[in-house]
């Protein structure tokens, strides 16, 4: 650093040299500064810095510090505004304060009163500063140096320097005020500073100014500039080269540059500093929200970039300006707010005219309030009312509303937020597996809840070593002493010996007495037996006491011998250890008594003995005796062998030896050397020995007659030999016990929850604890286990465990006695003294032998119980909750006592066991079970008298199964979950019972009942309603099947995905833009239509925006789940229609022909030919076009009808099952002039409409939903005659008559659905993939399968079928299908030599069988083929088994025919029959009987898919499928693709069809009776149909009609009647008829009904009008009936 | 007659994502529910903006409000949310970027809930990149239902946060108990509950 007086030089020079400068510079400053008080103050203050500066810093540094200051004094210029606008608001001085800094020097006089202040900040800074090295102490020096040497000159030079200076200050210190003010809040800067302060020189000084300020702030009249010169003159020491340095930011400048000094690294703390006290002045900013922030910081942007103007930063030497005190104390008022110390009067705080409120007094509770000084309440309440609406921080009673205690009770922590990667990786969350704890499922249910605690107490009273490694030998003798009189005193107390002879005295008399009643009269069966019975009862009962005896008699021996023993052991080791001390307690009784009883003892006894040993020898000689007489049997046999052989032999001697022998075994008991021994008899018991016995055992067991009874007692009264005068080895055994000492350790559940003190262990090796212990448990209870340690000094060990019992819930403390545990511990314990250790060997002879080892042992008192709550209530966990128990010391686990029934023992088991054991009553040992069968038997417990298998099911059951199944929710439940057709859609199962009513359960139940019966009337056929109930069951089976397939998926079902391209196909191209059909159009979303190469887009761009012939697009497809009513609409679009037949002229003059008005081409003119209209209906839904005009018109309209799905239900399936046709009736509208008479006719006319059916197309709405849409042209089904109409004719085709029809009329219609439903999906498909089985090779079925996979990769659109379901669910080859069939052998017949004929009649037999859907039947589920037999007889099938059967029958006829597989309209994929004839081939429509010319145009058929026969199946590989382009000659490999080809065989596959087809001959009474019911049927239903008119039958139009019917049927719907028509017309001349015959063939009479309201024919209104109806049902074989309906209106004219 | 029913209040909002690879990806939701339910008020479907990642944070921010109320006679079949995301991939193609679903809360109160999102594998992997193309789910209810599920390989992808507030009633007068199972705080929550809900009732 560089020496002062260099420093001032420098600075001196440089302050003249700039003075100049400086003075404009201020001026233009002065002009331009926007706020100029801080401009002004501002400006100066880095002046004097500079002064500072200039000594030793480069100008880099001064730069920097320079731009510094100046970001200081933007904050600065901040914070004044702020504090301006404060005042403003606060005080509402406004004006004056807001200009006072920027005019006058007065005003900032007043302020410098308050600038005392700034002490504190001062002292801050230093304190801060000298925090920050020891390195600033040489600094302090020489500011301390300065500071004296200073003084002086400053005040001299100073003097009018400061003036200026406090000038400039003046504004400052208001800022710096209200920092300080703020500080008072933040006590955190007080703190820091105190601690620094301390010990620096500064201190007294920096205090004092503070107490002055105070002084100033207090008392106004004080002696201020004093305090002012303090501050001043402090400020001025501590940088000694800045004298005029004042402002607090000057002051931190100084420091800074201080520390670049120093040390520059503290800059940067230097400028936390900073920044603290900017955010200070920011939170001032922030409280004056109105305040702009952005303009000062805007206009001191230039101050920051702009380097030049450090120049204008230097020094200004000015007068100082004295602003006088009471000026600055008035302009303080102004500013400041103080408020007062005084209380606030109540009245003030409350709302006028109102009386304070004291809850407390009126008995309401309040809470204690927070406490706070009285001071700091007044202060505050005084703020709070200068404030805005203040009062309503005031409550009722006048005081501020305050929370009772706003402390929270626990800690709360702040919540942490995860902020990812900022996180300090210690404070980072760590995610561990829970892992479940070892007992955490035993808790006792309840446990958690206060009241439900449990206690265990476990009571440890103490313990007695029965062995301890430290027994002396004589402790050892003393323990076994103790042992011994202990099991004496037991066995006196069980008295186990004078009970047994009690018994014995007992059954004797018994005995005896029996013997002497019974014994005159002879002893009876029965008593012999009672007798036997009490005998041995009462020998065995002896035989008992006579053990007792002697058990007795030995341990009273032992006991003397061991006392015996101890004597000599104390005798010999001259000690003596023990206290024990054995008395023996004559008893002495009377000498002759006692003898008499013991020889009446022993002579009863005698007695039995005899009596029992006669006993035996009486069985004994029985016995002999029996045996005897076996063995002379034996002999005699024997003998006479013998004789045989005696005779053989001749042998004398032997026969001598023999007799002998003989007279031998007569005589005496021999024993006989060969067969059975000869049996020896008995002995006589011999009674004298007998009593010698017993007179011995007497002896043995029992004391002598007239022996004192000897009472061993036991006492411990006898004295220990004291230490002194044992021997040395005996002083260690005792040093060594007195060492010892034990405790107990208390564990439960494996852990330890207690321990004993520790006692001591006495010489008698007992210890006594005597310590209750009370556990609160949570946990079951699972082992309670008691530890015995023994301490030796600091060191313990184990000694032994002793596990003790769970005890049961009843045992509750008080109640439960001490119980023994005994321990032992196998340590081996040795010691080089007295004690005898343990597990070591120990003799008491004295040559060391009969050794015995003793183990560590003992006895453990303790008892645990439940503890007993107040009120006496056990604190014992409820069995049902107490599973731990039954893991505890019982170790099994008792089902039954988990749900509390223990106890149910069999008691009738029991008791049986109790008679047979013959328990005594009286012993006291079996008072608990006898108490037990008592109970039982009074009834109370039954025991059940059946088994059951699972006998804790009824516990688990919620009810019983009754109530289950009458439950009708659940019924509903689960009837709804096996989807039932009822309530597979049911939705909002009610949640009470109640809810549900019967009736929804009546549709099903009905079905149930009515399953098998078919409704006859709904038939009028008997064999039709078998087949639908064949039909049904079989729809039945296929739909369970597919329920089940259904829920196979696979995942295509579930993921959509494109295929990968197989390169240089080109599918790209072929293939729609994939559209996003997952996508709700709900939603609404246009989502970027995927390119999937970027190239496809650039076609697009070729594309012309408004093409002339637009294409439809492609629309988004829609899946059915989120459609409800009246989202779908059927659009129809009808376009126009071709060669609509034209009226015939109006003038029915009888005999003009048809032919001359035709001809007549002016009428042409003049008349209008026809003007029709279309009508489509759907769901009874009904709207027209408009009328067009001409045979040949065009609508070009568009009809919207709406679509609402039954049940409203849109699933694809429901959808698919819709069975409802759209009708699309054309009628002609006529106008009939009705005028009511020919004079008004000038003046007016009335027409009348009518409207005329000329024809219809039905079409099902399950095609319109699989086809998505339906565009073409279509053929209009038109009645063979239509009356008063007609077309032209016209073919010259070979079958000539049937071509007519094909000049019938045509409409083009386009048919879709808005918005598009996506299809169900390819049913088809799906029963590929669950592959039902199939009696067909595997290897067929996988080339099929290719063969299907190629062709639908190559052609998509086009249909290859080359496997089908048949009805049984089997996958069948389609070519076995095919095979020549017999038609009905009528036809036949009928043309033989025409087999044209017979070919159009085949045709039209087949298409007489109704038609029916099989995804309609099957409700959308799968295409089954029925075989033609089937077919006959289910009388229904779709144009599959249409054509196969059609196809047959051709092939019968030896035509070439074909199965054509293709698409058609409407039907979309369908099948067809090919024939190839002479003149070309021919299309056959199965399901109408036409048949069309290959290259005929109105051909519904569209595309050929692949071609079926008997032998092979081809594919259509051509380019155009259509059938008019398509060559179908089939050997031509490159446009047919065969399936058997050279490679791949045809395996000979047999057919599935019948040999022959049997026709059974319908009943044409039957087809009569129908015609009649058909008939009677529909003319009901027309008049149903008009409620408001009368219908008239014309009768005799109805017979003419009903005779025209036949001819039509024989004609084939030809039109034959031309002539009957005009005998129509003759007959009914006035009558203007129109009319038509309808011809159907006959499934259900539904459909006829429907057929005929679509005509409109009821609509007739005409009050004249009369109807002809004539049915005629035409019988053909196997029931196929033909029915024609002819319906004529007639208005007379 | 008028049945019986209680009421499932759903509020809260599908708060964003964590999709560590990708960007500038939207959210579609929709409810699965079985037979006994129905939606009474509020969107049963939506989809929000399109959120972009910034460059401090990872997340994925949509705070799209839910606020959907059911209806129902029975648990089962309880609503679940399915959330299914989508974004462009490198060519601008619109992909799918994950599925997820999760059962609305039983209980009342707010719930976080992080669904683990995932998508379908593509069988062939190379389709992905070549083609530009992720396969997707025939219909996003899929993920909420098991059936058919062995059939498809997924593959794991990030994770959308939703939070729920949930409000019943009825439930408990109804006979289901779905309060917290804790003892001490059944009676304080269960209280407080069913006065609030009461109040609601009325």
């Amino acid at each position: 650093m560089a020496s002062s007086s260099e420093i001032r030089e420098k600075l001196r020079k440089k302050r003249r040299g700039l003075q100049d400068s400086l003075v404009k510079n201020k001026n233009d400053d002065d002009a331009q500064a926007l706020v100029p008080s801080a401009k002004f103050k501002v400006d100066k203050q880095p002046t004097a810095m500079k002064n500072a500066e200039g000594n030793d810093e480069d100008p880099g540094e001064t730069l920097r510090r320079t731009l510094r200051a100046q970001r200081q004094r933007r904050k600065k210029t901040l914070l004044e505004q702020s504090l301006v606008q404060e005042c403003h608001d606060a005080e509402g001085v406004s004006i004056a304060q807001g200009c006072s800094a920027n005019e006058g020097s007065s005003h900032r006089a007043d302020d410098s009163v308050i600038s005392t202040r700034p002490p504190t900040g001062s002292q801050r800074d230093l304190s801060v500063r000298s925090e920050h090295s020891s390195s600033s102490k040489h600094l302090d020096a020489f500011v301390t140096k300065h500071l004296q040497e200073k003084l002086k000159a400053a005040r001299s030079k100073g003097e009018s320097l400061q003036q200026q200076e406090a000038s400039a200050a003046s504004t400052k210190p208001v800022s710096r005020l209200k920092r300080l003010k703020n500080r008072d809040t933040v006590t955190r800067f007080d703190s820091e500073v105190d601690p620094v302060s301390a010990g620096r020189h500064e201190d007294p000084l920096s205090l004092r100014s503070r107490v002055k300020f105070r002084e100033a702030a207090r008392k106004v009249g004080k002696d201020v500039p004093t305090a002012e010169e303090t501050y001043n003159f402090f400020t001025y020491n501590h940088e000694p080269d800045q004298p005029s340095q004042l402002d607090r930011i000057s002051r931190k400048r100084q420091r800074r540059r201080e520390k670049v000094e120093e040390d520059r690294d503290e800059d940067g703390q230097a400028e936390a500093e900073v920044e603290e006290d900017a955010e200070a002045e920011e939170d001032n900013q922030n409280q004056n929200e109105c305040q702009s922030e952005e303009a000062p910081l805007v206009r001191n942007e230039d101050d920051l970039f702009v380097i030049d103007h450090s120049p204008k930063d230097f020094v200004e030497v000015k007068k100082a300006e004295y602003v006088a005190y009471r000026k600055r104390i008035q302009r303080d008022r102004e500013l400041l707010f103080t408020p007062s110390f005084q209380t606030v009067p109540t009245s003030i705080k409350l709302p006028e005219n109102m009386k304070p409120r004291f809850l407390e007094d009126e008995g309401f509770y309040v809470g204690d309030r927070p406490p706070i000084s009285l001071t700091n309440e007044n202060i505050l309440e005084n703020r709070i009312l200068k404030m805005a609406e203040g009062n309503k921080w005031f409550g009722d009673d006048g005081k501020i509303i305050a929370l009772p205690d706003p402390i929270k009770e626990s800690s709360t922590r702040p919540p942490l937020f995860h902020v990812e990667g900022e996180l300090d990786p210690a404070l980072q969350t760590v995610h561990r597996k829970p892992f479940k704890s070892k007992y955490a499922n035993m808790y006792i249910a309840g446990a958690a809840d206060p009241e439900g605690d449990y206690q265990l107490d476990v009571d440890v009273s103490g313990m007695i070593f029965s062995h301890h490694p430290l027994f002396s030998r004589e402790h050892v003798l003393a323990s076994r002493l103790a042992q011994l009189y202990d099991q004496y005193l037991s066995r006196q107390h069980n008295n186990l010996t004078g009970h047994l002879t009690d018994k014995l005295n007992g059954l004797r008399n018994a005995l005896r007495n029996m013997v002497k009643i019974h014994g005159e009269q002879g002893s009876s069966e029965a008593l012999q037996q009672r007798i036997s019975e009490y005998s041995l009862e009462v020998r065995s009962t002896r035989q008992l006491r006579d053990t007792e005896q002697e058990k007795d008699r030995t341990l009273l021996k032992s006991i003397i011998k061991v006392w015996k023993e101890v004597k000599s052991l104390r005798e010999f080791q001259k000690f003596t250890n023990t206290p024990f001390k054995l008395y023996l307690r004559r008893e002495n009784i009377d000498r002759v008594l006692d003898e008499r009883e013991y020889e009446g003892e022993i002579l009863a006894e005698v007695l039995e003995m005899e009596a029992e040993s006669e006993e035996e020898y009486q069985k004994k000689l029985a016995e002999y005796k029996k045996q005897l007489e076996d063995w002379k049997l034996w002999k005699k046999k024997q003998k006479a062998k013998r004789k045989k052989k005696k005779k053989k032999k001749k042998g004398q001697a032997q026969d001598d030896t023999e007799e002998e022998e003989d007279q031998d075994g007569s005589e005496s008991d021999e024993p006989f050397e060969e067969g059975p021994v000869k049996p020896k008899p008995p002995d006589r018991p011999d009674v004298d020995s007998m009593e010698q016995w017993v007179r011995e055992k007497a002896s043995r067991i029992r004391r002598k007659p007239g022996e004192p009874i000897l009472v061993p007692e036991l006492s411990a009264s006898g004295s220990i030999t004291s230490s002194e005068l044992c021997p040395r080895a005996e002083i260690a055994r005792r040093e060594d016990v007195s060492r010892r000492s034990l405790f107990i350790k208390i564990f439960y559940n494996y852990k330890e929850v207690s321990r004993t003190d520790s006692r001591s262990l006495s010489t008698d090796f007992r210890a006594h604890f005597g310590q209750i212990f009370n556990l609160k448990i949570l946990n079951c209870p699972q082992s309670i286990n008691l530890q015995v340690f023994e301490e030796i000094g600091s060191s313990c060990s184990l000694l032994a465990q002793v596990f003790v019992p769970v005890p049961d819930p009843s045992i509750v403390t008080g109640s439960a006695p001490m119980e023994e545990f005994e321990f032992s511990s196998n340590q081996r314990v040795m010691f080089d003294h007295e004690g005898v250790g343990s597990d070591v060997p120990l003799s008491f002879e004295p040559d060391g032998s009969n050794k015995l080892t003793l183990l560590t042992s003992g006895k453990l008192s303790c008892c645990v119980s439940w503890g007993i709550g107040e009120e006496g209530v056990p604190l014992a966990p409820p069995v049902s909750q107490q599973p731990g128990a039954t893991h505890s010391g019982r170790g099994h686990l008792d089902a039954v006592s988990y749900i509390g029934a223990s106890g149910l023992y069999d008691m009738k088991k029991i008791g049986e066991w109790a008679t047979q054991s013959r328990l005594d009553p009286n012993d006291p040992k079996n008072t608990s079970i006898m108490q037990l069968l008592k109970v039982a038997s009074s009834g109370e417990v039954t025991a059940p008298d059946y088994f059951r298998l699972e006998h804790l099911q009824e516990e688990f059951n919620f009810v019983t199964d009754e109530e289950i199944e009458r439950s009708k929710r659940f019924r509903l439940l689960s009837l709804r979950n096996q989807e039932a057709p009822e309530f597979r859609y049911y939705k909002f199962v009610p949640l009470l019972e109640r809810e549900i009513s019967d009736k929804v359960f009546q549709d099903y139940e009905k079905r149930l009942k009515d399953g098998e019966i078919i409704d006859t009337r709904e038939h009028l056929d008997p064999h039709r309603a078998l087949v639908a109930k064949y039909l049904q069951k079989i729809r039945e089976s296929v739909i369970n099947r597919f329920i089940l397939a259904k829920h196979y998926y696979q995942l295509s079902d579930l993921v959509i995905e494109e295929e990968i391209p197989s390169i240089g196909s080109e599918q790209l191209q072929t293939r729609p833009a994939p559209v996003i059909q997952n996508r709700s159009a709900s939603w609404n979303v246009s989502l970027p239509i995927r390119m999937r190469i970027l190239g496809i887009n650039l076609f697009k761009l070729a594309e012309s925006k408004r093409p002339l012939k637009p294409q439809r697009k492609e629309r988004k497809k829609v899946t059915a789940q989120n459609l409800s009513d009246g989202d779908i609409k059927l659009l129809i679009n009808v376009i126009r229609a071709h060669n609509i037949p034209i009226r015939k002229p109006q003038s029915n003059k009888p005999g003009q022909s048809s032919q001359s008005a035709i001809q007549g081409s002016d009428w042409y003119l003049s008349q209008v030919q026809v003007r029709p209209f279309v009508e489509v209906s759907f769901q009874r839904t009904v709207l027209q076009t408009t009328t067009a005009e001409g045979p040949n018109p065009s609508w070009n309209e568009e009809l919207q009808l709406p679509f609402s799905a039954p049940n409203g239900d849109y699933s694809t399936a429901s959808l698919q099952s819709v069975k409802e046709e759209v009708f699309i009736n054309i009628f002609d509208e006529v106008l009939y002039e009705t005028g009511p008479s020919d004079k008004e006719r000038t003046t007016s006319i009335h027409t009348q409409i009518e409207k005329h059916w000329l024809g219809s197309v039905k079409i099902p709405f399950s095609t319109i939903y699989s086809q998505s849409k339906i565009d073409g042209a279509f053929k209009v089904n038109t009645p063979a005659v239509l009356l008063g109409y007609s077309r032209e004719h016209g073919s010259n085709s070979v079958y000539d008559h049937w071509r007519s029809t094909h000049g019938g009329m045509f409409i083009r219609l386009f048919i879709t659905i808005e918005p598009q439903l996506v299809p169900g999906e390819s049913v088809r498909e799906k029963i590929k993939e669950v592959q039902f089985e199939s009696q067909e090779a595997e290897r067929l079925l996988q080339a099929s399968e290719r063969f299907v996979k190629d062709a639908a990769e190559s052609y998509p659109d086009r249909p290859c079928i080359t496997t089908v379901t048949d009805l049984s669910g089997k996958t069948v080859f389609i070519t076995r299908y095919i095979r020549p069939l017999n038609p009905p052998q009528e036809f036949l017949d009928a043309f033989p030599n025409n087999p044209q004929e017979a070919t159009t009649l085949v045709a039209r037999f087949v298409s007489l069988i109704p038609s029916l859907p099989d995804q309609v039947s099957f409700s959308g589920t799968c295409d089954l083929w029925s075989t033609c037999d089937q077919f006959l007889t289910l009388l229904a099938g779709d144009e599959e088994e249409h054509a196969v059967l059609l196809c047959n029958y051709f092939l019968f006829l030896g035509k070439k025919a074909w199965l054509i597989i293709g698409t058609a309209i409407p039907e979309g994929p369908t099948a067809y029959v090919l024939t190839h004839e002479q003149s070309g081939y021919f299309i056959w429509n199965p399901c109408s009987g036409q048949f069309y010319d290959k290259d005929d145009t109105f051909c519904p058929l569209q595309t050929v898919g692949c071609l079926v026969n008997s032998d092979n199946v081809w594919y259509n590989i051509q380019e155009n499928p259509s059938p008019l382009s398509t060559n179908f000659d089939i050997t031509k490999a490159n446009m047919w693709k065969p399936f058997f080809s050279r490679s791949f065989s045809h395996p000979g596959l047999s057919s599935v069809q019948p040999e022959e087809l049997i026709y059974r001959h319908t009943d044409r009474a039957a087809a009569a009776e129908l015609q009649d019911r058909v008939e009677k049927i529909l003319k009901e239903k027309i008049m149903e149909w008009r409620p408001r008119h009368p219908t008239r039958w014309n009768r005799y139009c109805n017979s003419t009609l009903k005779q025209f019917l036949p001819k039509l049927e024989l004609g084939r719907g030809q039109d034959v009647a031309e002539g009957h028509r005009l005998e129509l017309q003759n007959l009914l001349g006035d009558y203007r008829i129109a009319g038509f015959p309808l011809h159907l063939p006959f499934s259900e009479i539904r459909p006829i009904i429907e057929a005929v309201h679509s005509t409109g024919v009821h609509h007739i209104h005409s009050s004249n009008v009369e109807f002809a109806l004539a049915v005629y049902v035409h019988p053909y074989p196997n029931n196929v009936l033909s029915v024609w309906v002819y319906l004529a209106s007639l208005v007379r004219t | 007659m008028e049945t019986t029913v209680f009421l499932l209040t759903v509020n809260g909002q599908i708060e964003g994502a964590n999709f560590p690879d990708y960007d500038n990806l939207y959210c579609k939701y929709c409810y699965v529910y079985g037979h006994d339910w129905a939606p009474t008020t509020g969107l049963e479907e939506g989809i929000t903006q399109i959120a972009s990642k910034s460059i401090q944070s990872h997340r994925l921010i949509w705070n799209f409000p839910l606020e959907t109320t059911f209806k129902s006679t029975n648990p089962s079949g309880w609503p679940q949310l399915v959330v299914s995301v989508y974004g462009p991939d490198v060519f601008g193609n619109d992909v799918v970027r994950g599925y997820g679903a999760t059962h609305i809360p039983f209980t009342p109160g707010q719930h976080t809930r992080t669904i683990p999102m995932f998508v379908p594998e593509p069988t062939w992997r190379l389709q992905s990149w070549l083609l530009g193309w992720r396969p997707e789910y025939t219909d996003p209810k899929v993920v909420a239902q098991g059936e058919g599920r062995e059939v498809t390989r997924v593959r794991s992808q990030g994770f959308v946060t939703v939070c729920f507030h949930i409000m019943t009633k009825d439930m408990k007068k109804m006979g289901y108990d779905t309060g917290p199972s804790t003892p001490s705080t059944v009676q304080s929550a269960s209280s407080g509950w069913s006065t609030e809900v009461e109040s609601y009732a009325k």
